[in-house]
């Protein structure tokens, strides 16, 4: 990069511009006093960033390694890596990860193929579509909370919707969030419910990205709706797809507030996620250090995947969307 | 557009798949909003049809408590402060990425994209033993803060967008007039950007508004609970008064809803440039 050169970044200046600056000395003035701005002005963003995300990084790295109940000054109570040791033969965690994957899986295999479709249909020219993308994106604005106490009640055993309307069909007395074996699949129901048209505005905004020429011409050669979506729209949404995935995974990773209210985790873990482990010993079991090194592993986790999925997923994508950047404001 | 106009006949079950995706999402809801208007006698009786007679007492005593308003007032307040300290942080910041030359800017700014992937259930607990060192536990500070913090990277990465594809030129007018960098950054930037802290600003509203991990654990005290809270104490409260807790839940969805008809296009323009961008 300039490391010498003290002109505005921007400094694409041409001709005109640069010819109206009256002498190199005072530009130069102008320039050095300039950059004394830089500090005040990143300042404020660096206290809140430095002390709100990166200590308390550092922080939970640090009391990962005691025993510590949480109370008193610091921990005192050293004890290595054995919060970590602990932590892999923790059925519970491990539990965590493989309940993370099945999320992560379904929300891959069932809801992006059910976002991706509702996006190129509400591509189409048709009717009423300003209306129906209102209603799919409005549960995402939603909270999570509000979304869950509403479905455990839509979902409640007696007096719920869902099961009053599978009376009609005959079908009574299914229990939705207290049976272990599908406690997590109806998690992962309610959770698409908020999420899906998040996902689907998304690929709505890759798919309008695509000049409408490249339709044409697929239309003009002759090819099917199928070959033009197959061989055109698909590749050309990869970036777009590749991004869905990457957010599904990381707020798999850290769901905490719809799995909190609908099942609390429960029954025995049969839907408990790493961030509802990590507050139980936290915040209800008082083992602070333990739970610092759940904290700790759902960090590294999250960042070796982040760092891979940029390297080997993304890197393709990084030349057009830096290109992209600033065309959307 | 040369797109082929469909047919009413061809364009059936597109319409098909709408409205039964459409009443998936509007059924829950309208559920809430009906089984409010019933006691619990009717929500067991008479589940899909209209309430009758139509109970009113579920909402009016929710809405004559202060048990919705305080909260409502406080997720408000939460929330402004909150976005007023991370957009104008990050427009300082985003100035600074987007139109100065320094050593080590990239390296900074890449370590600011980080958090873009960086889960704040992570931090949380980390947080809560850093906040109580500072004393800001039962403290609107507490929470206002942290979000803000949190809140850095997807604004600062759109607004720096944005502060780029202002002509350099518009600022070395600024310059040669005799306008410092603060005075071209207040008077001159801020303005211009305007359509891009309306985004940002709504995106990070409805951040606040949906927390719920940090005021969970930062508020012990009632005083300031904010939404989210507010529902969750209400549920456990009246567990087996589905109507009320419904009529509770209903009201607690019009601020977010009401937002979301007005500021949809600042929402879904600020989650896409967010989501690429990052």
């Amino acid at each position: 990069m300039t490391t010498q050169v003290t002109t505005p970044v921007a400094a694409t200046a041409h001709g005109p511009a640069a010819k109206q600056i009256p002498s190199p000395r005072s530009r130069r003035g102008a320039s050095a006093r300039r950059q004394l701005a830089i500090l005040p002005f990143l300042l404020p963003a660096l206290l809140l960033f430095g002390g709100l995300v990166l200590v308390p990084i550092l922080l939970a790295i640090y009391t990962s390694l005691f025993k510590w109940n949480g109370f008193g000054g610091l921990p005192t109570n050293f004890v290595g890596l054995d919060n970590f040791v602990r932590l892999l033969g923790d059925e519970v965690f491990t539990g965590d990860l493989s309940r993370g994957l099945v999320l992560v899986l379904l929300s891959v295999l069932v809801q992006l193929p059910v976002a991706l479709g509702l996006a190129l249909l509400l591509n189409q020219q048709l009717r009423f579509r300003g209306l129906y993308r209102l209603i799919f994106f409005a549960p995402y604005v939603l909270s999570e909370v509000i979304t869950g106490v509403l479905f455990t009640m839509v979902l409640s055993p007696n007096g719920g919707l869902v099961n009053k309307i599978l009376a009609v069909f005959g079908v009574s007395g299914q229990t939705w969030l207290a049976d272990p074996g599908r406690a997590l699949l109806t998690l992962f129901f309610v959770v698409s419910w908020k999420y899906f048209g998040f996902h689907m505005i998304l690929l709505l905004a890759g798919r309008q990205d695509i000049p409408p020429e490249l339709d044409e011409a697929g239309m003009m050669d002759g090819a099917s709706s199928w070959e033009i979506f197959r061989h055109i729209t698909l590749p050309l949404l990869g970036p777009t797809i590749r991004i869905s995935v990457f957010l599904s995974i990381i707020g798999a990773i850290q769901l905490f507030d719809m799995v909190w209210v609908l099942t609390g985790g429960g029954p025995i873990h049969s839907s408990e996620t790493m961030a509802v482990t990590m507050f139980q010993y936290g915040f209800r079991r008082y083992e602070v250090g333990y739970a610092s090194a759940i904290s700790v592993a759902m960090f590294l986790i999250s960042m070796v995947f982040a760092l891979l999925y940029q390297r080997y997923v993304l890197r393709r994508d990084i030349e057009g969307a830096v290109t992209k950047a600033g065309a959307m404001p | 557009m040369s797109r082929r106009e469909r047919s009413p006949l061809q364009a059936l079950p597109l319409h098909a798949i709408c409205v039964i995706v459409g009443l998936s999402i509007v059924v829950p809801v309208l559920f809430g909003v009906l089984g409010a208007f019933k006691d619990n006698g009717q929500l067991v009786t008479n589940p899909f049809g209209l309430p009758s007679p139509w109970v009113t007492e579920n909402y009016s005593e929710i809405l004559g408590s202060l048990g919705f308003w305080q909260p409502l007032g406080n997720s408000l307040l939460i929330a402004v402060a909150t976005t007023v300290l991370v957009v104008l942080a990050s427009a300082m910041a985003a100035f600074v990425f987007a139109r100065f030359a320094f050593r080590g800017r990239e390296l900074l700014f890449t370590l600011f994209t980080i958090g873009l992937m960086f889960p704040f259930a992570v931090a949380i607990l980390p947080l809560y033993i850093l906040l109580r060192q500072l004393g800001l536990l039962d403290n609107p500070l507490g929470v206002i803060l942290p979000q803000a913090a949190f809140g850095l990277p997807v604004t600062i990465t759109i607004l720096r967008g944005f502060f780029r594809t202002i002509p350099a030129d518009v600022e070395e007018a600024a310059l040669l007039d005799g306008c410092s960098p603060f005075g071209f950054f207040w008077h001159i930037l801020l303005p211009m950007a305007r359509p891009a802290l309306a985004t940002v600003s709504v995106l990070a509203v409805v951040a606040s508004w949906n927390n719920f991990l940090l005021p969970l654990v930062v508020f012990n005290d009632a005083t300031w609970w904010t939404l989210p809270l507010g529902v969750t104490q209400f549920q456990g409260q009246y567990a087996a008064d589905i109507a009320r807790i419904l009529a509770y839940v209903v009201l607690a969805m019009v601020p977010a809803l009401a937002l979301y008809v007005v500021a949809e296009r600042q929402l879904i323009g600020g989650l896409t440039a967010g989501a690429t961008k990052g």
